[in-house]
């Protein structure tokens, strides 16, 4: 009864991920015929000392990275005020998961162009209200700028997975502190946040699993530059192969990617496997 | 919740959280009200928020400019066809995994899982070639396939988690009473876990719907789904903000609307079971 989804799936990973290994390690340029001859590691050597790569590693780093930093503080705080008693509680819950719902080519869009434009965004329109010279986001920090929208996108995954822990931390307990005149900061240190230390551990991994491979946000607003200044590994795979036709070097580079993102799934798989034992 | 707290901090708190939460959600109120301006409008300084001259021509120009209707439908075909998909062969393998368990069951369940751990871009060149050798390359039918099997994972593991809960004895008693397994699916487990399928439902149109690596590399004009038509405004002509905000609202509208609902299933689907 499961072997047809087994099937399926071993199919479509195993069977290109094959091939993706075998392409990495035979010379194969769609602009050049040729033999397809073996060439060692030789196209992850091109393509790891491709000064590229280099700034491509430091660009998804930068926004995985500033994502989580983002996501996690901001989702924390946010969770922590919608578990208060405020009016309207389900309403305001809507108004700050409605972004993970927004196609990432719309926010990516929408964002470009209505909130960070340097003329008529709002933004822009804001910084003159108030007498300061607006900043033009994708010309001096676009890095910056991809990372806002891709946080903007995930802090409702991290609030509604945070919030959701929260809610299951007893009230008698956070009583008891109170009694014992545990001070509110206190009180967060040392009995809410161990009781969401899970939790985050859970958010941190499987964000930094999606962020690895942010590519829609990039190709519709800078696609890659100024430069290489917001190409990530997902990006720089992507115009290696679709681009430049080097399926070769491509290969090597999504070899290269799925080495990274497994040294991070590694540790989100114990978690779940851990909680199979229950 | 139980604890009285004085009115005063019970006000400051929900303005506080009322203010956080309209500025998180100002990005899509925006969008939605620039649809309905005219594009000079759309860009006045300072800008108009209500009293404006409210006007449905975005929508119509969106539609006559570039075959809007197609792209929704071809979104529709694409999620609704890939979820079922991915609840034929999905229902089969969550039934096996939780009631009729192997000694290796639990090693399979984590290797799919962990299939969905991969980055696309490690398989993208040979799914790129392939689709192209077999003439899959911008058809609904090649990205319906790919999509199912983009989800499969998420949706074993969520109905899983689901099948789980419910008694093995009832089903046992079933075939007992000579119900073939068939049957003993579908006129005793499906009614049993019918909220646990609608959520599994529901979160996979949401992602197959919002899902734009695959959708945009394998694309072109014809099979291309609101996620990637949308991409077509990033090279704009004019005055556009308007229109791009139409075709904006009605992309991500169904979706959001649908996704209010799933806030719960939302969280048990996107962290495998690990938070409840």
């Amino acid at each position: 009864m499961i072997a047809p989804s087994v099937t399926a799936l071993f199919l479509w990973m195993a069977v290109p991920l094959g091939m993706t290994l075998y392409f990495s390690f035979i010379r194969y340029n769609l602009l050049i015929p040729g033999p397809k001859s073996f060439v060692g590691f030789s196209n992850y050597y091109f393509f790891l000392t491709d000064p590229a790569f280099a700034a491509a590693l430091v660009n998804t780093l930068v926004i995985v990275g500033g994502t989580l930093l983002i996501t996690v503080i901001g989702g924390v705080l946010l969770a922590l005020l919608l578990d208060q008693p405020i009016f309207g509680q389900g309403i305001v819950r809507l108004l700050v998961i409605s972004p993970f719902f927004v196609l990432p080519t719309v926010a990516a869009l929408v964002w470009k162009n209505m909130m960070m434009n340097p003329v008529y965004g709002v933004f822009a329109q804001i910084a003159h209200s108030l007498g300061l010279s607006p900043l033009d986001w994708f010309a001096s920090v676009p890095l910056l700028s991809i990372t806002l929208i891709v946080a903007w996108q995930w802090l409702p995954f991290a609030t509604l997975i945070l919030l959701t822990a929260l809610q299951s931390l007893s009230e008698e307990q956070k009583e008891a502190a109170e009694m014992d005149g545990a001070r509110r900061f206190s009180i967060f240190f040392y009995i809410i946040l161990p009781h969401l230390a899970r939790a985050i551990t859970v958010v941190i991994l499987i964000e930094t699993i999606f962020l690895l491979t942010v590519f829609a946000e990039i190709l519709v607003t800078t696609n890659g530059g100024p430069g290489v200044a917001t190409t990530n590994i997902a990006f720089l795979v992507y115009a290696q192969a679709l681009l430049q036709f080097d399926v070769a070097g491509a290969s090597a580079g999504g070899i290269i990617a799925v080495i990274l993102a497994n040294i991070v799934a590694v540790f989100l798989m114990r978690m779940i496997g851990r909680n199979l034992e229950a | 919740m139980a604890r009285a707290i004085p009115a005063r901090r019970r006000w400051l708190l929900s303005i506080v959280a009322w203010a956080v939460g309209l500025m998180i959600f100002f990005p899509i109120l925006w969008t939605v009200l620039t649809s309905f301006k005219t594009e000079g409008e759309a860009i006045a300084a300072p800008p108009h928020i209500l009293f404006f001259h409210w006007t449905l021509e975005n929508y119509v120009e969106v539609q006559q400019r570039s075959n809007y209707i197609e792209h929704v439908s071809n979104s529709v075909v694409i999620a609704l066809g890939s979820t079922l998909l991915a609840l034929l062969i999905g229902v089969p393998a969550a039934w096996a995994a939780a009631f009729a368990p192997a000694r290796r069951t639990k090693d399979l369940l984590m290797w799919m899982l962990s299939t969905k751990m991969m980055p696309p871009v490690g398989v993208l060149v040979p799914i790129y070639l392939l689709f192209r050798d077999w003439g899959l390359l911008d058809t609904l039918t090649g990205l319906t396939a790919l999509m199912m099997l983009v989800n499969l994972p998420i949706v074993v593991w969520m109905l899983y988690t689901y099948f789980r809960e419910i008694p093995a004895d009832i089903l046992e008693a079933a075939r007992m009473d000579g119900a073939r397994l068939f049957n003993e699916i579908v006129h005793v487990l499906a009614p049993m876990a019918a909220p646990g399928i609608a959520s599994t439902m529901l979160l996979n149109i949401i992602l197959a719907w919002n899902e734009a690596f695959w959708t945009l590399n394998l694309t072109a004009a014809k099979a291309a789904p609101l996620s990637a038509f949308i991409a077509s405004y990033s090279s704009p002509e004019g005055l556009f903000w308007a229109k791009l905000s139409a075709a904006s609202t009605m992309a991500i509208a169904p979706i959001l609307i649908l996704g209010w609902f799933s806030q719960r299933q939302l969280v048990r689907g996107l962290t495998f079971g690990a938070v409840k």
